[in-house]
Order: C-alpha cells, then sequence, then structure tokens
C-alpha cells in the first residue's frame, strides 16, 4: 500500500517538479545573459502547445519507440521512489535510453541518425560511473535496495566522496547540459538541428519532453540519495543538496561551449577512473 | 484556457537578403529586445516552429526550399516576411533570378515593412502573428465542432 502511494505521488509529483526545474533553468540562464527571460511557467505553456499541434509522423515504428522510452522513464522512476532495487533502476533506465536511441535511428534523416549516434557515445561515456556508483553504494550499506540505502546511520557521501564527484560530472551529460549536449540539447541553435528529436513533432516531441522531467527528478533523487540517512534532517539538506547541484549545472551550462564527442569520453572516462576507482579502492581495503 | 500564443517557436530563413533583416531578427534575441520574454524559441527545425519568419526575396533556386519547409511544418503554422524585399522583392525586384516577393510561393500572413526592418517593427510583426496562430486554432475547433454537429 504504502508503495503505491509513493508511486502515485511520483506519477504526479514529477512532472510539476520537473517542469518548474527547467523554467527555473530558462529564467536563470536568461538572467546570465543580462535578459529578462521567458516566465517560470513556459515549460508548461510549451507541453501544452506541442500536445495540441499536429504531428507530422515520420514513420510509425519511430512513435512506438518514443512511447517505449516515456513509459520506461516512468517505470525507473517508480522503481527508484519505491525504494527498489538500484541496478535494476539503473538497467531499466539504460533500456529507456535504448528506446529512444532506436527511434531517433528508424528515422531516414541525418541529423536523427547523427544525433542517435552520439547518444550511443554519451552512453559509453556515463554508465561505466552510474555502474560504479551502484557498486559503491553496495560496499558501503550491504544492499542494493534504495529503502535499506536510506536507513544508513551516517550520509553514505561521507564514504562516497570521489563516486559522488564523479556522479556529478555525469550528470550534465545526463541533464543535457553544455559541455556535454552532443546529441541533443535545450538551447535553440546548434549544429544538428535537434540532434535526437529532429524528425519528432507535436505531442511525440511532447512525450519526449515530458519523459525528460521524470528523468531529471529521478536524477536529483540519485543526488539525494548520497545525503539521505536515518535523520529527518538529511531529507531537508538532501533537498538543498539538490538545488545547488541543479544550479552547479545551469552555471556549467553557461559557462562553457560543447566540447567534441572524443574529449568528452575521455574526460568522463578519467574522472571515473581517478574519483571513483580511487573511492571504490578505499572503500574495498577499509570495509 | 491556455493559449497556444504562449509559446511561439519560431523559425527563421534567410531567402535572397542583403543580410541586413537577418542582423535585426537576430537583435530581437539580445538583452535589449530579448522576445524570450513571450516564450519565443529560435529553433531552426521546420518540425518544431509555429512561425516562419522569413528576410529576403525569393529566387529560383531557394523556391523550391521555402516551399519544402513550409510543408515540413505541422498545422497551426504562421508565415511573416520582414522587410521589403521578402514583402515583395524590394531593389531586387527587377533582377532576372528573383520571382518576387515570398508571397510569390507560399501564403504570407504578415507582413513587416522596412529596409532594413527595425527590430520594433519585428516584434510588432511577431505578436502580430502570435494573435493570429490563435485565431487559426479557435477556427479550427468552431469547424471541427460543426462537422461533428452534422454527423
Amino acid at each position: 500500500m504504502q508503495i503505491m502511494i509513493k508511486v502515485v505521488l511520483f506519477l504526479i509529483l514529477a512532472p510539476v517538479l520537473g517542469g518548474l526545474l527547467s523554467g527555473f533553468d530558462r529564467k536563470i540562464g536568461a538572467r546570465f545573459q543580462g535578459r529578462q527571460g521567458p516566465p517560470l511557467l513556459q515549460p508548461f505553456y510549451d507541453l501544452h502547445k506541442l500536445f495540441s499541434k499536429q504531428s507530422v509522423v515520420v514513420n510509425g515504428v519511430q512513435d512506438f519507440l518514443v512511447g517505449g522510452f516515456f513509459v520506461f522513464v516512468i517505470f525507473t522512476g517508480c522503481i527508484f521512489f519505491a525504494g527498489g532495487d538500484l541496478l535494476l533502476v539503473f538497467f531499466a533506465l539504460t533500456l529507456a535510453e535504448v528506446f529512444l536511441i532506436m527511434s531517433a535511428s528508424s528515422a531516414n534523416s541525418p541529423y536523427s541518425a547523427m544525433g542517435a549516434q552520439r547518444e550511443l557515445v554519451q552512453m559509453m561515456a556515463y554508465e561505466p560511473m552510474m555502474l560504479l556508483a551502484a557498486i559503491g553504494f553496495y560496499i558501503a550499506t550491504g544492499s542494493f535496495n534504495v529503502s535499506e540505502i536510506v536507513h544508513t546511520a551516517t550520509p553514505v557521501i561521507a564514504v562516497l566522496p570521489g563516486m559522488f564527484f564523479g556522479f556529478l560530472y555525469i550528470l550534465t551529460i545526463k541533464l543535457r547540459k553544455s559541455p556535454f549536449d552532443i546529441s541533443t540539447s535545450h538551447h535553440a541553435h546548434q549544429e544538428m538541428v535537434k540532434g535526437l528529436t529532429t524528425e519528432l513533432s507535436g505531442n511525440v516531441l511532447a512525450l519526449v519532453e515530458l519523459a525528460g522531467w521524470y528523468e531529471d527528478v529521478l536524477l536529483l533523487g540519485f543526488v539525494g540519495l548520497f545525503i539521505i540517512n536515518l535523520e529527518w534532517w538529511s531529507i531537508l539538506a538532501a533537498v538543498a543538496v539538490c538545488i545547488l547541484c541543479y544550479f552547479l549545472e545551469i552555471f556549467v551550462d553557461n559557462l562553457f561551449p560543447r566540447v567534441k564527442w572524443d574529449k568528452m569520453l575521455g574526460s568522463t572516462w578519467l574522472v571515473t577512473l581517478v574519483a571513483g576507482g580511487i573511492n571504490l579502492l578505499v572503500l574495498t581495503l577499509v570495509y | 484556457m491556455m493559449k497556444i500564443s504562449k509559446s511561439p517557436w519560431l523559425l527563421h530563413y534567410d531567402g535572397s537578403s542583403c543580410n541586413g533583416c537577418d542582423i535585426e531578427v537576430l537583435a530581437c534575441l539580445t538583452p535589449v529586445y530579448d522576445v524570450e520574454r513571450f516564450g519565443v524559441v529560435n529553433t531552426g527545425n521546420p518540425k518544431h516552429a509555429d512561425i516562419l519568419l522569413i528576410t529576403g526575396g525569393i529566387n529560383r533556386q531557394n523556391e523550391a526550399v521555402v516551399k519544402q519547409i513550409y510543408s515540413q511544418m505541422p498545422e497551426n503554422k504562421v508565415v511573416v516576411a520582414v522587410g521589403i524585399c521578402a514583402c515583395d522583392g524590394g531593389i531586387f525586384k527587377e533582377c532576372y533570378n528573383i520571382l518576387g516577393g515570398v508571397d510569390k510561393v507560399i501564403p504570407v500572413d504578415i507582413y513587416v515593412p522596412g529596409c532594413a526592418a527595425r527590430p520594433e517593427a519585428i516584434i510588432d510583426g511577431v505578436v502580430k502573428a502570435i494573435a493570429l496562430l490563435d485565431r487559426k486554432r479557435e477556427l479550427k475547433k468552431r469547424n471541427a465542432a460543426a462537422l461533428h454537429k452534422e454527423a
């Protein structure tokens, strides 16, 4: 029963929170550039418009695959917030990504196909760190279950600082923020039209947007998992850290120009190896 | 009821413009004018766009391109011709390669004159286009309702 309530709460609250985060992002981004920026609720206006527009269907398979991406992102979030297995969460999220990549490569468009290839490179870059973080959680707490990880006496970040840094680094890729937004971007102008979502329009594009909001909340949930423990105030601390991390990502987004794929892959793997690897090594020696 | 006009995404196409109007269009996005206040996003993808904003006249080479872009945009859509060249060919009207204004190849809804069109005029045109987007949507809804009644 409690699990059902958690799932329903996630289904309802996550898009609201995700949309607000996105509006906050655009507003802060505009302020960085000395502009007034759109209203905070702008992402909701955009979503409403996309749902009410005509959808030009390139092929039926693409729409089906986008639907798969949407369902699996939500499924992943439900497992995570209901306190499920962390490994299952990571694998389900990967499956969702695979759906998105397949949908992009199913369209007969060079921009869409290039976006799909770059998304694959992005996955190659961030997957090792994600798995390493899951292993770190297991060694630190003795469990892969989210519900048991949050019941530790001390915050996990105390023993996993390197993992936390590594996770923040790949968060830039996952949130599609600027130095690493090579497959598709929130920003209007980029070299591949719109990469992954070039051939999507109307309500299908709206689904991708909505899934992105669910995903953002899920990713900030991971960040919070490093902080939350038995103490009640740790939840407040986790929320504060999540907001701080998101602000940091916006800052990085506005500060750095996009890098080439090899630089992204190299630097991400280096951070994973050094920060994550050393952390894991110390952890295995101590525990 | 949320209106479609709260989120107009814009596609800017440069016909055979001298770049004067293009620079003024981009000036609308800068901190001084900041059209993103109204939710305007400069998309660069016809499939995501609501407003097609064209500068410069139409020549024999880009005739097919303009038609293609227009046909790729999903309904409801509005076309804005910015600058006198886009309105009717302007100073290049008599050239052997120029067909004339944008309305020679696709239906134009809003004309923004000027050489180059000032950012204030362009914003005015875009705001008019936004109002038209809402009207088109209303009309479509009413037509659909009427059809439903008949059936």
